[in-house]
């Protein structure tokens, strides 16, 4: 479905920052939005079986969005993204840190930066997460972590939106 | 409070002792000398790396040996590819969406 775009992952563990860059077959404009906007973020954003849920958005600079990672037995997993800069449709950044239910921050946090551009209507998205702590990192992964049944799940889905278009 | 591996693996000597460690077993000693540092210096980043389990002890005779604990490593790089894993299946999902959207439009 998608062998021919990237996927890069690397990991300097010395500056404790993690680079992530993936292309998609789609439109900068269109990247953005599944990137910006609640609706479409809880669709892709917590791998399955796993959901999330945003609480609200509000994607300004200074702005927040407010949202749970649920796992399929109901727990919640609250987080926090303050949006400190945005230039529409190319760059993001913001501050992550989970938080209780009652949206108490969790520090410290990670920076988060996004980067979006595109050719022949390809578009490439590049992240930059710095964490000041590998725990922090550890957290993260914690955040949606249930073993292998995720990723068989996907894998299962994967292969049959492949054989359909077969 | 327990060390955090990135802190340790943060820092130039220590990633350096680990180096050394890694081909052979060191006594303290034997690590100041090859750094030009003090006893204390070097005990201050033996104590980081041994608390977040990097390095392993061994007492032969009189003299404590160091050795580097790949297993922990390795434990370390796991966690990577989890999150990579991860990564990987949030964007997959997100390239299904954009199928699906972009299907929506025409």
């Amino acid at each position: 479905m998608n062998n021919d775009l990237l996927f890069d992952f690397n990991v300097d563990k010395a500056a404790k920052t993690v680079y992530i860059t993936r292309e998609f077959n789609a439109a900068q404009s269109l990247v953005w939005d599944a990137f910006t906007k609640a609706e479409l973020l809880d669709q892709w954003m917590a791998p399955a079986p796993m959901r999330a849920k945003t609480k609200y958005m509000d994607f300004k600079v200074g702005g927040r969005r407010f949202y749970a990672m649920i796992s399929p037995d109901g727990q919640e997993r609250w987080a926090v993204q303050e949006f400190t800069f945005i230039t529409p449709k190319t760059n993001f950044k913001m501050y992550n840190a989970f938080a209780d239910k009652d949206e108490n921050r969790e520090l410290p946090g990670s920076d988060w930066d996004y980067n979006f551009s595109e050719e022949n209507g390809i578009t490439k998205v590049s992240i930059t997460i710095y964490n000041e702590s590998f725990e922090r990192l550890e957290k993260l992964l914690e955040g949606f972590r249930i073993g292998f049944t995720m990723t068989l799940t996907n894998l299962e889905n994967l292969l049959s939106t492949l054989s359909e278009k077969q | 409070m327990k060390q955090d591996i990135f802190q340790a693996i943060a820092d130039p000597t220590r990633r350096a002792i680990l180096t050394l460690l890694a081909i052979q077993a060191l006594t303290p000693n034997a690590m100041a000398e090859k750094f030009d540092m003090t006893r204390q210096a070097v005990s201050k980043h033996i104590k980081v790396l041994y608390e977040c389990e990097l390095i392993k002890s061994e007492q032969s005779g009189r003299e404590i040996y160091y050795h580097f604990n790949a297993k922990k490593m390795q434990e370390f790089d796991h966690w990577l590819a989890q999150f990579r894993q991860n990564w990987e299946t949030q964007f997959n999902q997100l390239d299904q969406l954009l199928t699906t959207i972009k299907k929506q439009n025409q």
